[in-house]
């Protein structure tokens, strides 16, 4: 208990607080640019129980913002590093990885073994998920997403609170991450830290838990506005009868075994979710070059196959790149659910 | 009547601003409202895009000569 002295001396928390948060458990899901303070935070605190799911591997351009993370780490599962680091922060809680993807098949299982979920994703397929498995099962969880120096925080499901699909009924299909705008280090981890916050006014059952509302954020102007959300009822309803609903923006790729360059512009559709497909968009090419493997072959495809065939020659011509095919045809020859 | 506009995260690249006030001739609905701004500034996914009326979000309310209508897309990164 003496490690915990500097929190228990707040009268909102004291010795019966402190064995809230130790009897309490707690699942992050996405162990990166949010959930890495988080995790530390909510650590440190003595949560009882911290679940840190991600099937994600360390890269070197984690490491400005998720950090958790070393040098040392580059090509290790997030969420076993993840383990390892707040193990030896904290040595009396209970730490489990978890290095596999959150689906729709084991979320209700997973979130049911814990008490509050933390979101550190990077896409919305994957909110939706959360959202409605957490409707499912009960749970509160803590929302938190960036657009560059922008950033949204809010409190889905709590004590009969609106949820995520009552904020936003209709998904977008510009499903954009921080690994393609790009973003300040300090930005999730200034959003990780509030929802590492949230989680412990949750389980302590103290201040003005953020439901109901949404905190927008902007880092470099440095202002803030609270927006009132509405609950809808009937799209709860839904999910309750319906189960999971699948948000499907993405589409898969038929063959998983060859690595693929997605040269169209973000807001082109539809969007690939897997991991073999590369997505540079054409406006972005002169600046991502580096990223594209050399001695690899890639197949190349745009919407139709007219305009990856002249990136295809260009690169080859100009910039050395021999092992590159072009998709005759475009995306639809290659996905395995079409419009 | 003149509405305060305020634009959030790649609708505020789209605009160019994060804020500006707009003279509107007649009573234009919200739902008048959005369509003009998503054609003035080709703001992508509209269907997204949520509205949120004097800090109040997914509301359906009339106009006000001096209201604050926001302009807020979902945002995914992590």
């Amino acid at each position: 208990m003496m490690r915990y002295d500097r929190q228990i001396k707040l009268n909102e928390v004291g010795v019966s607080g402190q064995e809230k948060l130790q009897k309490s458990s707690v699942l992050i899901i996405g162990v990166g640019g949010l959930g890495c303070p988080a995790a530390q935070y909510l650590a440190g605190a003595g949560i009882g129980k911290i679940g840190l799911m991600d099937h994600d591997r360390v890269s070197l351009t984690n490491l400005h913002r998720q950090t958790l993370y070393g040098e040392d780490n580059i090509g290790e599962f997030k969420a076993k590093v993840a383990k390892e680091k707040l193990q030896h922060l904290n040595s009396e809680i209970e730490l489990v990885a978890i290095e596999e993807a959150l689906t729709i098949e084991n979320a209700e299982k997973i979130f049911s073994e814990y008490d509050v979920i933390l979101d550190g994703t990077d896409n919305f397929e994957t909110k939706y998920l959360i959202n409605d498995a957490c409707v499912l099962t009960g749970k509160p969880w803590v929302y938190a997403s960036i657009y560059k120096n922008e950033a949204q925080l809010s409190v889905f499901n709590y004590k009969e609170g609106p949820s995520y699909r009552c904020l936003f009924p209709k998904t977008t299909q510009q499903n954009i991450s921080c690994e393609v705008t790009g973003v300040l280090g300090v930005t999730p981890g200034i959003l990780g830290t509030f929802q590492a916050a949230e989680v412990l006014k949750i389980i302590l059952g103290i201040g003005n838990v953020f439901s109901g509302k949404l905190k927008v954020l902007n880092i470099l102007e440095g202002t803030e506005q609270v927006l009132t959300i509405q609950k809808n009822p009937a799209v709860i309803e839904k999910i309750r009868d319906q189960g999971i609903i699948p948000v499907t923006n993405n589409c898969r790729i038929k063959d998983e075994n060859k690595t693929y360059l997605d040269i169209r512009e973000i807001f082109e559709q539809p969007r690939i979710g897997s991991k073999n497909v590369l997505e540079i968009p054409m406006s972005d090419l002169d600046n991502r070059l580096w990223e594209i493997p050399k001695d690899e072959e890639i197949y190349v495809f745009c919407q139709s196959g007219k305009r990856s065939k002249k990136i295809v020659e260009l690169l080859r011509n100009d910039y050395g790149f021999e092992h590159l095919k072009n998709v005759d045809g475009g995306i639809e020859t290659i996905i395995l659910n079409p419009a | 009547m003149n509405i305060n506009v305020k634009y959030f995260g790649m609708i505020a690249e789209a605009a160019g601003k994060t804020e500006e006030v707009l003279e509107l001739e007649g009573n234009p609905s919200l739902g008048e409202l959005k369509d003009r701004q998503v054609k003035k500034y080709a703001i992508k996914d509209p269907q997204s895009v949520q509205l949120a009326v004097n800090q109040n979000l997914n509301t359906q309310v009339e106009l006000q000569d001096g209201d604050e209508v926001a302009f807020l897309p979902p945002f995914a990164g992590g």
